[in-house]
This record gives structure tokens, sequence and C-alpha cells, in this order.
């Protein structure tokens, strides 16, 4: 094995453990962000589409890479757009201007 | 190691780091949002960074720039369309779809690496087979699931004759092809041996999944899909695609317990499949306080809620399907208004997976405050004059307290403990659990049979000519 394996090695056993700790401790109130949350985060793999891509030599190559970029643009867009829809709705409070009856909007 | 190298690891590095911390401030709805934004700000310099390093080291063929940003266009473009025009209670299929697009862009980057004999050695082959198949599995089997969610593929458990020994066969097969392009790195025939074994046990693996746990199985193939795309990151010996594959492999599994543990089910029970048919054995022989059904009409309803002093209303999925959650946040405000103590009791699994009502309750600008959990909520039921229970069923059925039914030992509210309970549901029909709900026939229990929608309507009309 060489050194650049056990240091990718070394690193993915690392990041798993950080992924319980930071997890484990998520109210069930946010799962549901947070899973679309995550599921942006493997979005990433649109940096290793990019890179294969780049390396195509053939037609079919290219349209794997299309396909790839396209599919991992997808993940990693909507993922994170649709989480932040959904975390822009949490608020401690109701937002000033809405369901305030006309009679009590003024002192 | 050039300078530009030098410079994409430490973003790469400056970017793993945001991942985490992102994540971390998600544990709270007062920092959710920054944190997602963190993340995602991250993400965007780790991208940039990638096809700066690309662009210098100045190799790449015009025809790939141009396929590659066609490609980001396209995917983007729809992502972003989908992600603000979906309608909240359509999220979990979403985020299904979403990671389907995810395990199979992981899959595809290993195909390539592979076919195109980009590395070299038993690692790389290893993992890019591991990438293959497990991005294989999570492209078809969260499309199937987003499928059943749907309701484009039928939501009950699908059984085939011999489907089991078939799926036993596609995951040897997998292993067996990925030994295979250790020995042979680049062999086609392999590749796509591996290939079709994820694509088939996908779908196999999420047809005989009833829709009722099908959020549990998404959470899963979204842990699947961080480890495919971990994989794909050893293929390229790319050191942000490992960490952020294994974070979210490692989160996903994490969630994944959590979620299966809220509805008192295992993974591998889940995985296992066929539950939710309907027909199993109905609990209510010999039920203890078993009885007549009591009905009861809107303005009576609005009367005790308007009379009452603490209301606690348990929000369940037929809230969502009937779109409903605009009129119960009204009638809330209204009832607020008038001086009565509103709480909501939010089960773990309300809604179509843990967390979904509380979404869709802010959406309808309900204050988070006022939503309570199950330990904080049922201690609250023995002292609430009226609790209103819109739309759920077994999340509340008491038979959950004795052995030997469907719904044992699940969690559940105390709805019955209160002093008088209000059910607002189309008919007596069954839940995902498939028997009946003691709680109908309970003597404090009033039945307010009727569409969500229409009969929060209903209510809030009634109980305005009440206040006026």
């Amino acid at each position: 094995m060489s050194a650049d394996v056990l240091t990718g090695l070394t690193v993915f056993v690392l990041a798993l453990l950080v992924g319980v700790e930071v997890i484990g401790r998520v109210p069930a109130t946010l799962h549901t962000p947070l899973m679309s949350g995550a599921n942006a985060i493997h979005g990433i793999v649109l940096a290793g589409a990019l890179t294969v891509t780049a390396t195509a030599t053939t037609p079919w190559g290219e349209v794997i890479g299309f396909v790839a970029t396209a599919f991992a643009a997808m993940n990693v867009v909507g993922g994170y757009l649709v989480t932040d829809r959904m975390l822009a709705m949490f608020r401690s409070h109701r937002a000033p201007g809405r369901d305030v009856p006309a009679d009590r909007a003024a002192p | 190691m050039t300078a530009t190298d030098t410079a994409v690891h430490l973003v790469q590095l400056a970017g793993a780091a945001c991942f985490v911390i992102g994540l971390h401030r998600m544990r709270s709805p007062a920092t959710a949002r920054d944190g997602n934004l963190l993340s995602a700000g991250a993400m965007a310099v780790v991208l940039l960074a990638t096809g700066v390093a690309l662009f210098v080291d100045n190799r790449v063929p015009a025809t790939s720039w141009v396929v590659g940003l066609a490609g980001i266009a396209t995917g983007g473009l729809v992502g972003a369309y989908a992600a603000r025009t979906v309608a909240m209670t359509a999220v979990p299929q979403l985020v299904s779809v979403f990671n389907a697009m995810g395990g199979g862009a992981a899959a595809l980057v290993a195909v390539q690496d592979l076919s195109s004999g980009g590395s070299a050695g038993g690692f790389p082959a290893a993992t890019g087979g591991l990438g293959v198949l497990i991005g294989g599995v999570t492209f078809t089997g969260s499309l199937v699931g987003a499928g059943k969610l749907q309701g484009w593929v039928p939501g009950r458990p699908l059984v085939f004759r011999g489907a089991r020994p078939v799926s036993a066969l596609l995951v040897l097969g997998g292993i067996a092809g990925t030994g295979w392009l250790v020995a042979s790195p680049g062999s086609a025939v392999a590749l796509a041996g591996v290939a079709v074994a994820g694509l088939g046990f996908g779908v196999l693996l999420v047809l005989p999944i009833g829709g009722a746990d099908m959020p549990v199985v998404i959470s899963l193939l979204n842990a699947f899909t961080g480890t495919a795309v971990a994989m794909a990151g050893f293929v390229l010996g790319d050191t942000a695609l490992i960490i952020a594959g294994a974070l979210v492999g490692s989160s996903g599994a994490i969630l994944t317990r959590l979620m299966a543990a809220a509805m008192n089910r295992s993974v591998p029970a889940i995985v296992a499949g066929g539950f939710g048919t309907g027909d199993a054995p109905s609990g209510t022989a010999g039920a203890p306080g078993a009885g007549q059904v009591r009905r009861t009409d809107v303005d009576d309803a609005a009367l005790q809620l308007g009379y009452a002093q603490k209301v606690v209303i348990v929000p369940g999925y037929g809230l969502a399907a009937a779109q409903a959650q605009h009129e119960l946040s009204e009638l809330a405000t209204l009832l607020g208004e008038r001086g009565v103590d509103v709480r909501f009791a939010i089960h773990p699994v309300a809604g179509r997976m843990p967390g979904h009502m509380n979404v869709l309750l802010a959406e309808a600008d309900v204050p988070y405050p006022q939503l309570e959990d199950l330990d904080e909520a049922n201690p609250r039921f023995p002292a609430t004059d009226v609790a209103l229970v819109v739309g759920a069923n077994d999340v509340t059925n008491p038979a959950a307290r004795r052995p030997g039914n469907a719904v044992s030992g699940m969690p559940i509210l105390d709805v019955d403990r209160a002093r008088a309970v209000i059910v607002v549901k189309r008919s007596l029909g069954h839940g995902y659990a498939g028997i009946d709900n003691e709680l109908y026939t309970a003597p404090n229990t009033q039945m307010l049979f009727g569409d969500a929608k229409e009969t929060l309507s209903a209510l809030l009309a009634a109980l305005k000519a009440l206040v006026s």
C-alpha cells in the first residue's frame, strides 16, 4: 500500500468518526433539513465529475462526463437550495406584518 | 507538488472544516440556516478551486470545458428549479431524487476513471468497483423510493417470488466483479457486470419496502451515496471527496438509526421489507375500553376549543396530505388571541420523516417554541382540556402500551389522557400499521369526520362567529 492510500484511509476513518460526533446530537426537529443538507454535501462529487470530464479523450468519455457533471450539479445546487428554503422558515416568532389583525396592529 | 496543487489542497482542507462546522451549526434552529450557508459557500469555493486547478494545468481540451460547463449549467438549472418550486410536502421525494443523482454521478466518475485506465493498482480498482456498485444501488434505489413516495410506484411492499435469491446473486456478482476488476483493471465486461449488479440490486432492495418505511430507506441510501462518493475520492486520489463522502456516510447512518428507532422499527427489519401490507391481524380483539364511536360537529368542537384553557394540537401526515397546515396555524393564532394556551405536540415521525412536520408548520408561520416533542408534550396531556388530533393515527394509539400488536412498544403521544379529545379524520380507516386505533372508541374522544382542510376552515369560521 502506498503512502497516499494510507493517508486516504486515515482521513476516511477520521471523517467517519467526526460525522458520528457531529450528527449524533441534532434534535429531531432538524432531521429533515439535516438529511437534505448532508445530501447536498455529497454533491462534492461534482469536483470528481469535472476531473474525469477534463481527462476524457473519447466521445463516449465525454458523454459520461456530461451526464456525471449534470447529475452532480443537480445534487449540489438543488440540495443546498431546498435545505435553505426549509431552514428559512424556522423562526422563533411570527414575521412582523403577517397574521396581525388590523385592530391590534396599531397601539 | 506545484504551487497550485498546494493551494487547492489548502482550500479543500478549509472547505472540509467548513462542512463540519456547518453541520455542527445545524444542531439548533437559530443557527441552522447559517450553518447550511457556510457549507454551501465552502462547497462553491472548493469546486471553483478544482476548476482553477484544471485551468492552470492547461492540458484540458476545449471540448472538455464545453462539456463540463454544459453539464453544470444543465444540472444546476434543473436542480435550482426543482428546489425552488417543490411543495414542502414533497421534499422527501425530491431529496431522494437529488440523492439518486449524487449516487449516479459517483458511479459514473468511477466508471470513467476505470475504463480509461486512469488509475493503476489494486486499491483504486477495488474502491472504483465499490463506487460503481454502491452508486448504482443508490441511483435506482433512490429513484424507486421517490416514485413510491410520489405514488408513481405502488407504495405497498412489492414482493416477487425469487426476488431474494436474485438479490443475493446480484450482491455476490457485484463483489465478484469488483474482484475481477482488481485482477484485471480496465476489464469492460467486469465493469459492466458490476454496474448491472448495482443497478438491479437497487431496484430489488427498495421494491419490497412499504411506503411508511421509505424515509428511513432514503436516509440509508443517502449514507450509501456518501460512501460511494468517498470511494470515487479514493479512485481519483481526491481528499475532499473522501472527507465529504465519509462525513455523509456516517451522518446518514446515524440519522437512519434515529429514524428507525423513532418508528419502533429496526433497520434490518425495514430492509427485509413486507411491512404495512394491512393484512396484519387486528390487535383490537378483547381490547379494554372498546366501545362506541362518538361523533361531534364543527360548532360543538369550536365551542370546546374556544372555552378551553389549555389546548394541545397533534398534527399528523393527514394534515400535510390535505395541505391544511395554514388553516391549523390560523386556528392556533385565533385561540391564542382568546387567551387559550396552545401547544403543538410533534411525534418524532409525524409527517413523512423526522422533523418533516416541523418544517411544514414552520412554513405555515408557527413559531418553533410552540412545537413540543414527545418528552415535553406527554406530561402536559393530563392537564390539557382539549387535545385536537389532525390526521395523526398510529402515533396516538394507546394499544402501543400493550404487547402483542403491530404498534406495541412504539413511543406514542398520550393523547387519551387529555380531558377531551377531538379527532379530525376522513374515516375510521387504518394507519400504516394496519390496526384499529383504540383512541377513537375511548369515552373521552369525539370524532369530527371530514377532510382536514375543509374541516379546519369550517372550524375557523365557527370560532370566528363565536368570538364576534
